[in-house]
């Protein structure tokens, strides 16, 4: 390690550090005039007992102890209504106060407006010294790689503390705790047993067929999953990202300090102050920036990666991040989305609130609609029968650029066992299936105005999607599960349009990756690399071309094939045939009949 | 049936395998190595950290139970052909009603003084790989002895580590006995390029102990001492076959094989590295220790046993290898020695790390050989055209379709003909530029 890394290290831990403390450096006093609760009832008995809890009175020196009165202060206003009779002709609820309207009243811009102190007063300050940092950090550490000798750098991954694995004790118990977490999390969430249960039913029933209906109970022990070593610096870096998006998502009031620091950048993008999705939003763009130059060194003799980076390092920055940003500058808040997110990705694309303004929107809304719907049923099945699912999942999609990128380190800790291929399965055809159930539902309700489906409520089904499969699976495992099982736990296992671009791939596509003749020598570094858990190995010394639904055509197999067997390539000549074993077989039965 | 198998590598787990393909006799294989068929080509690369061990063994290792092939973890001291039993080590023995053996190789040694010290190895089994790692902790100097495909690989490995390397080759130019002296020169340089001491035309003399048993420096025939904690012997491999010595089993250097695979004792077959030809093929050698033919041969086996006689034929030669970062591969005869009629079209980058040679015939213009240095050429093109004789225009103006290189990588194969109409006076360009297409037709797939 050059010296010139080990700063960078240390800068890069200093960013992290201030990133992290920034959260606690502010502190709170809320103005009475932030409190606009719509319902009257509710808005005087909770500034009625703010008084008492001389809630507006106090500054409090954390988000903790400011949460605390906030709190305290409902807790009054609830049981003052509660003890009162409701007037008449005012519903119960409309009257009462009901739990489940502290969410809906205090959002997390209630803590940004009422935190004050240094990240406000020097929000550019703190942000360099966090982000900036942390970013200058990294690119010290990864520049001096370009001075290696351009070729295969792998060296040691599986020696390195943060990119070896887990022992699969630790892997189970970190899903053993995150997994029911959510669950358990869910419950109280949606204020309903209903579909926690459900999924836990669904989750064991997946259990039940792939150990037991399919026989992987003896499959012991799994290959890939049970390494000798743990890397406790990946532990320690995936209990950091599972945090970070429980806050993002779940308890965004903790971590308002950010938006505040990033707000200057907010204010000259697109006029707003910063939300947790815009912090969010900067920060994955700026992380696939800097670990794309780290792709880019490594990488730097394979021009396929090289073109590939760009393209996600571009679709992310211009598409996903400054597109939206400045389109709500301009004021134009139909076009200030992403283009390129498709559904079911998007799964929100035919929610109500999304068509109503679609619709409303005049030539531009329809316009926004058909591109959508367009992107759906035409680019999606032509592009990927030209080119394979690559086209988008890893050339175009921003966790398909998060997971090439940030999570290029932890790529060969995905489980390659028939086990895991099992699971995901039943497990992505799950995901897909409840999207397009969900979003039947969804459209059901919008034209037919009911909100019942086989005594379902489908506002609920809708929310309890966007919470396990949009926060959960996506964020917390998808993304903070990288340096624990590999960095395409969500591509692989969860995403339905990578399912649906999967089908396709697998059924009607050119693509495929082309097994050379028979120069394989099992050596495993093709399997072991594929982030998608593919066994390319099985397939290359058969001499059978590769064809999987999973294959997102990174590219990586063939980059590290010591032997170059491995191509991705698109041909129409043989669709029907891409998957035939016929290569490799040395002796075929002509040969035996001609000589017996 | 019980077929007994010597060696679980890839000679002998091939052959278990197609022979649960083609029939439903017991199998037992058995090694004295590990409990699970992994990927001796993958050695170097556990140590280099591209992966785990767990991750070289090819399939996992519920396959064996399911597929009902016993493995056996053993060292068979002795075969008794007489009364078809196998002798373990540990005392006890094992019927069979037919042997195959596929024992593989051990590296040589050639009688140097010091070569049974500690910290002196070969690299070829698990256990060697375990020892390089043992001696690495602290390790501030290893010499390596030998210039073939093994000893660059311990050169690389011990790199990847930072470790010091001084890399004695007794020839003047890295496997010039094997390479046309413009790719050995490119090995060369690249090896010189990644910071390690290659000596040439230099021989290991004696290894000097350190007092306590263990290796403390190699003397080299120039006289040089060199000090160093590992002396690597990467001088070749030859069939591991001690333990035959009084079975009955006809040996040479290796064990003697007709076309079938069959020994001389009847239902006794001897297939991969340890097998020896009894009349090569045209253009190959009696023993070919490499990965490839010990595949092919235990295919043959299977078919053999079960019934099916065919001879054992491993078609076009073909090979491949990876010297630090530049890959290799090689499509029929590319000799380092070239025969008369031989010649060869030799391009080469300007970077001086890639490298297309095409050698044909100057009588009659018939293509022979391809070798390549960091480009990567499709295996079945090159053997369509090798097999058919193809003319080398004929070859060049489609050499398009031979490029394996991944997309967007850079396409030479114009350049090469430029080349060959400077050279020859001709006007021949590419019809065929690199894309999956035209390969399938030309060999008249998806049809
Ligand atoms: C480091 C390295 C790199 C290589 N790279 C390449 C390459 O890139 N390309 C290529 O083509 N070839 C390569 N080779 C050569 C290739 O690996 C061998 O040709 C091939 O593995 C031979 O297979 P085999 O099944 O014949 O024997 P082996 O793989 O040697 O298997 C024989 C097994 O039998 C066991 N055994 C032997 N005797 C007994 C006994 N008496 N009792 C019990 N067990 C016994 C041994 O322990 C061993 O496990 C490489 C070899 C090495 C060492
Ligand atoms: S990396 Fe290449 S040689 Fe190794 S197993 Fe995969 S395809 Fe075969």
């Amino acid at each position: 390690m050059t010296v010139l890394q080990k700063i960078g290290i240390g800068l890069f831990l200093i960013g992290i550090c201030v990133f992290t403390a920034v959260l606690g450096l502010d502190s709170y006093k809320l103005d009475p005039s932030a409190i606009n609760i719509s319902n009257e009832y509710h808005q005087a008995a909770f500034m009625e007992a703010a008084k008492s809890t001389t809630l507006f009175e106090q500054e409090y020196p954390s988000s903790a102890n400011f949460m605390t009165a906030l709190k305290t202060t409902f807790k009054q206003a609830q049981n003052s209504l509660a003890g009162q009779t409701i007037p008449d002709g005012v519903g119960e609820w409309d009257y009462k106060l009901g739990d489940w309207k502290f969410k809906e009243y205090f959002k997390d811009d209630i803590f940004k407006n009422a935190s004050f102190g240094t990240v406000n007063d020097n929000p550019i300050m703190w942000w360099l010294l966090s982000v900036g940092l942390a970013m200058l950090g990294g690119l010290f550490y990864i520049i001096p790689k370009f001075s290696d000798r351009p070729g295969i750098k792998s060296n040691g991954i599986f020696h390195s503390p943060m990119e070896r694995g887990l022992t699969w004790k630790w892997r189970a118990a970190l899903l053993g705790i995150v997994i029911p977490g959510i669950l358990l999390y869910g419950f109280f969430y949606s204020y309903d047993w209903f579909w926690p249960v459900v999924t836990t039913a669904f989750v064991s029933l997946i259990i039940a067929l792939v150990m037991y209906y399919q026989g992987s109970k003896d499959n012991n022990p799994q290959r890939s999953a049970g390494p000798d070593f743990t890397g406790w610096l990946g532990i320690v870096t995936g209990i950091y990202m599972v945090t970070f998006y429980v806050f993002l998502y779940w308890a965004p009031h903790y971590i308002t300090g950010w938006a505040t620091m990033f707000d200057p950048f907010s204010y000259a993008l697109n006029g707003g102050p910063a939300s947790k999705w815009f912090v969010y939003g900067m920060l994955y763009t700026i992380i696939i920036i800097v670990m794309g130059v780290r792709m880019f060194a490594k990488y730097r003799h394979n021009k396929y990666q090289l073109v590939r980076t760009g393209s996600v390092i571009f679709f992310q920055t211009a598409f996903a991040f400054l597109i939206p940003q400045i389109m709500s500058l301009l004021e134009q808040p139909l076009l200030s989305k992403d283009f390129k997110n498709i559904w079911p990705l998007d799964y929100e694309f035919f929610f109500s609130y999304n068509l109503d303004k679609l619709i409303e929107g005049g030539g531009l809304g329809i316009f926004m609609l058909v591109w959508g719907i367009v992107l759906i049923v035409i680019a999606v099945p032509v592009i990927t029968y030209f080119y394979g699912k690559r086209w988008y999942c890893s050339w175009v999609c921003g966790c398909g650029g998060l997971a090439e990128t940030l999570g290029d380190p932890y790529r060969q800790l995905s489980d390659k066992s028939l086990r895991a291929w099992k699971y995901e399965r039943w497990i992505i055809h799950g995901v897909l299936t409840f999207a397009v159930v969900m979003t039947v539902m969804t459209l059901y309700t919008y034209f037919s105005g009911n909100n019942e489906v086989l005594g379902m409520n489908t506002e609920k089904v809708r929310s309890w999607y966007s919470f396990l499969i949009g926060a959960g699976f996506a964020g917390v495992v998808g993304t903070g599960f990288y340096p624990l099982m590999g960095n395409r736990v969500w591509c692989r296992f969860g995403c339905p349009l990578s399912a649906y671009l999967g089908l396709i791939q697998r059924y009607k596509s050119r693509f495929r990756i082309t097994t050379n003749g028979g120069q394989c020598i099992s050596c495993g570094n093709c399997s072991t690399h594929c982030e998608m858990g593919i066994d390319v190995r099985s397939y290359a010394q058969k001499g059978q071309d590769i064809v999987r639904a999973s294959c997102v055509g990174c590219g990586v197999c063939s980059a590290v094939c010591p032997r170059g067997v491995l191509r991705l390539e698109n041909g129409s000549g043989d669709i029907a045939e891409r998957t035939d074993p016929i290569r490799a077989i040395h002796i075929t039965e002509d040969q035996i009949k001609l000589l017996s | 049936m019980h077929i007994a198998i010597i060696g679980n590598g890839i000679s002998g787990i091939t052959a278990a395998r197609y022979l649960r393909k083609l029939s439903d006799h017991k199998i037992t294989v058995i090694s004295a190595e590990t409990d699970h068929f992994f990927s001796r080509t993958a050695l170097m690369y556990i140590y280099m950290g591209h992966m785990r061990f767990e991750d070289t063994k090819p399939y996992e290792d519920w396959f064996w139970t399911k597929n009902r092939i016993d493995l056996k973890r053993a060292y068979v001291s002795k075969v008794d052909t007489a009364n078809k039993t196998l002798q373990f080590s540990e005392g006890d023995d094992l019927k069979y009603d037919k042997l195959i053996i596929a024992c593989g190789s051990t590296p040589n040694k050639f009688g140097w003084p010091g070569q049974d010290l500690d910290k002196v190895h070969g690299m070829y089994s698990y256990q060697d790989l375990e020892a390089m790692e043992k001696h690495s902790e602290g390790l501030k100097k290893a010499v390596i002895v030998g210039g073939g495909l093994i000893g660059i690989e311990m050169a690389e490995m011990f790199h990847s580590r930072h470790i010091p390397v001084t890399f004695l080759v007794r020839e003047n130019s890295f496997w010039n006995g094997v390479m046309p002296p413009e790719e050995s020169q490119m090995i060369n340089r690249e090896i010189l390029a990644n910071g390690i001491d290659l000596q040439l035309e230099t021989e290991l003399k004696e290894i000097i102990d350190d007092g306590n048993g263990a290796a403390k420096a190699a003397v080299t025939s120039k006289g040089e001492t060199i000090e160093c904690g590992f002396v690597g012997l990467t001088a070749g491999v030859s069939p591991n076959i001690k333990f035959l010595a009084d079975s009955g089993i006809e040996m040479t250097r290796g064990i003697m094989v007709n076309e079938f695979l069959e020994t001389n004792v009847p239902d006794v077959y001897a297939i991969g590295d340890c097998a020896n030809a009894r009349n090569p093929l045209p253009g190959r050698r009696p023993i070919e220790a490499i990965w490839y033919t010990g595949r092919m041969m235990g295919e043959t086996v299977a078919y053999n046993i079960c019934g099916k006689k065919i001879a054992y034929d491993p078609g076009i030669w073909f090979n491949s290898a990876k010297f630090f970062d530049i890959e290799y591969q090689v499509y029929g005869t590319v000799s380092a020695r070239p025969a008369e009629n031989h010649t060869s079209l030799y391009w080469e980058h300007s970077d001086g790390n890639k490298s297309i040679r095409i050698v044909f015939d100057k009588e009659n213009n018939q293509i022979i050989g391809f070798n390549l240095m960091g480009v990567r050429y499709r295996h079945e093109v090159c053997e369509k055209w090798l097999k058919d004789k193809v003319n080398v225009e004929d070859v060049l103006q489609n050499l398009g379709m031979a490029n394996f290189d991944p997309e967007f990588f850079e396409e030479y194969e114009s350049d090469v003909i430029a080349l060959y109409n400077k050279q020859a006076g001709k006007n021949l360009s590419l019809k065929k530029r690199r894309g999956l297409n035209a390969v399938l037709s030309f060999l008249g797939r998806g049809k």
